[in-house]
């Protein structure tokens, strides 16, 4: 066997599994978002933009912009807590750093449900936080649980690992002669900071984003629990055209639209990457 | 003076950040073995909801169900998944291909859901057990090929070329020489797909067809935390994140310092 055949066979099962169990079912739901839904909830074979129009008239579009806008949020808050954490992993002595990152990642390798219903116990009206709040003298509980304050709190605490992960590999990466001279040349330590070190880290807080924004606009376990269905975002949309409206076409069209978004955004911080001269964050 | 002040800033900041990831986690634990159950007070230590939990029939047929999906799942998609890797890793590096290894671990979980649950109805296959084995495959065989391949980033492929120059076949070389010192990283990448698949929830409860006999664990959790909550479900949560942190942290261990997180 040649090498390349050689590799091209230890690949295959690899490949040919997700090409038959991802693409192959990504692209059904291309082909299903463009057909019309069947009086009885089945699929009827007639061409349409129906489904795609519908997605951006004001009630669906609303769902969309909010569910955006809470994935943003959510990016932005772990971007700010994520940045200084992985910048105290980095300057923590080099023994400890892996076992800093272990415990960062930890979390995110167990289970998700459990991990959001712990704040269903912290924040809800008899819930630890609003207790302690009456204990120091607060008279009406607050309504910390069932919104979007408690939406984006789940998702940064979700997906926090990643960015701090992705932000932590390229500060890592970043050479520190150039803060020496930096500081040589009689730059303040903010300055560098500034001029230096966040813009060659910035590939690393794109990754970090686009991690956190994809996962969390598209997400149906924390709008469902701490949202408590009263904030319905795409993924819980979707979750009901399936399971409870039967409009597997009008579902698929948001699923594909959640794909497309994902894609670009990949895109996007692939470009970024390149224009910052190669470097492969996370 | 300045410096060592903003270095305590630092390290104040992360052990805040620690505090928030682990401070909820160990509330639970915490409550696990409060009699009441409820947080609203602490009326004594007791492991009653441990012993509910024991007796709970329905707990233990999900229980079942999930270490068969995790165990059908993980053993497939380590295989296939670290042959994949060594594939990727032979050649040069393609962008292309880290791209669609990449996809599976960032596609939104409800997109991958509705996609297979279309695609398996649309073959008209019957739903159960196996349809989740063959959901949580995708998404394990990235999560194996990304653990495997940060492992062969320091394989010296002269050693594989010298067995062959002697008249090893290229099974045996993968049997005696490759697989034993990628070992290691093949044993971390099925501990860590396992625990995705014990966790997994909504591509499980999308692709597991109707009817309790298929109903996963997750799935179980899902229901007590939806419509009800018992305080059983914080004995089911420290058991979980128990089991959890274990297999990831013996995983963490086989990929030894240099590799790890």
């Amino acid at each position: 066997m040649t090498p390349t055949i050689r590799r091209a066979a230890l690949m295959a099962p690899g490949l040919g599994w997700l090409a038959l169990f991802l693409l192959v079912p990504c692209l059904l739901v291309l082909g299903l978002s463009f057909f019309e839904r069947g009086v009885y909830g089945g699929i009827d074979y007639i061409f349409t933009f129906e489904n795609y129009r519908r997605a951006v008239d004001p009630l669906y579009r609303s769902i969309l912009l909010n569910s955006a806008w809470i994935a943003f949020l959510a990016t932005l808050v772990s971007a700010l807590i994520g940045y200084p954490a992985a910048y105290a992993i980095v300057k923590a002595p080099e023994r400890w750093q892996s076992a800093l990152l272990v415990l960062i990642m930890l979390p995110f390798w167990s289970n998700y449900l459990i991990r959001t219903y712990a704040w269903i116990v912290l924040l809800n009206r008899e819930g630890l936080i609003n207790r302690a709040l009456a204990g120091l003298g607060a008279t009406e509980p607050l309504p910390l649980l069932y919104n979007d304050f408690a939406i984006v709190l789940g998702l940064v605490y979700g997906y926090l690992p990643f960015m701090v992960l992705a932000i932590y590999a390229s500060l890592s990466r970043l050479d520190p002669a150039l803060l020496e001279q930096s500081a040589d040349l009689g730059a303040s330590p903010v300055s560098t900071f500034l001029r230096i070190t966040l813009p060659l880290t910035l590939p690393g807080v794109a990754a970090g984003s686009v991690f956190v924004f994809v996962l969390s606009i598209g997400n149906f376990i924390t709008p469902d629990l701490l949202g408590g269905g009263r904030r319905v975002m795409v993924g819980n949309l979707i979750y009901k055209q399936f399971l409870a409206a039967r409009d597997w076409p009008f579902g698929s069209a948001l699923a594909f639209l959640l794909i497309a978004i994902m894609m670009l955004l990949l895109l996007t911080q692939a470009l970024l990457v390149r224009r910052s001269g190669g470097e492969r964050p996370a | 003076m300045r410096r060592g002040r903003s270095a305590g800033l630092l390290n104040l900041h992360l052990g805040l950040v620690f505090l928030f990831l682990y401070g909820p986690i160990l509330v639970l634990v915490a409550l696990s073995f409060n009699r009441a159950g409820l947080p609203t007070a602490w009326t004594g230590f007791s492991f009653r909801w441990y012993e509910a939990l024991a007796r709970n029939a329905s707990i233990h047929h999900a229980v079942g169900n999930t270490i068969i999906v995790a165990f059908a799942s993980t053993l497939i998609a380590t295989a296939i998944g670290t042959l994949l890797a060594i594939g990727v890793e032979r050649g040069r590096g393609s962008p292309a291909l880290d791209a669609i290894l990449f996809a599976p671990m960032i596609i939104p979980d409800i997109v991958l859901a509705i996609a297979l649950l279309s695609f398996f109805s649309m073959l008209k296959m019957t739903l159960g057990l196996h349809s989740i084995v063959l959901a949580h495959v995708v998404f394990n065989i990235a999560f194996v090929a990304a653990v495997v391949r940060t492992r062969l980033k320091h394989f010296d492929w002269s050693v594989v070329e010298a067995s062959a120059d002697l008249g090893a076949s290229a099974f045996t070389t993968f049997r005696l020489v490759t697989l034993p010192i990628i070992f290691p990283g093949v044993l971390a990448a099925a501990l860590l797909a396992f625990t995705l698949s014990v966790d997994e929830f909504i591509i499980a409860y999308f692709t597991s067809g109707a009817g309790p006999a298929s109903t996963t664990f997750p799935m179980r959790i899902y229901s007590m935390i939806r419509f009800g909550v018992t305080p059983e479900i914080n004995a089911v949560a420290t058991i979980v994140m128990g089991v959890s942190f274990s297999l990831v942290l013996v995983a963490q261990r086989l990929l030894g310092a240099r590799d790890r997180a």
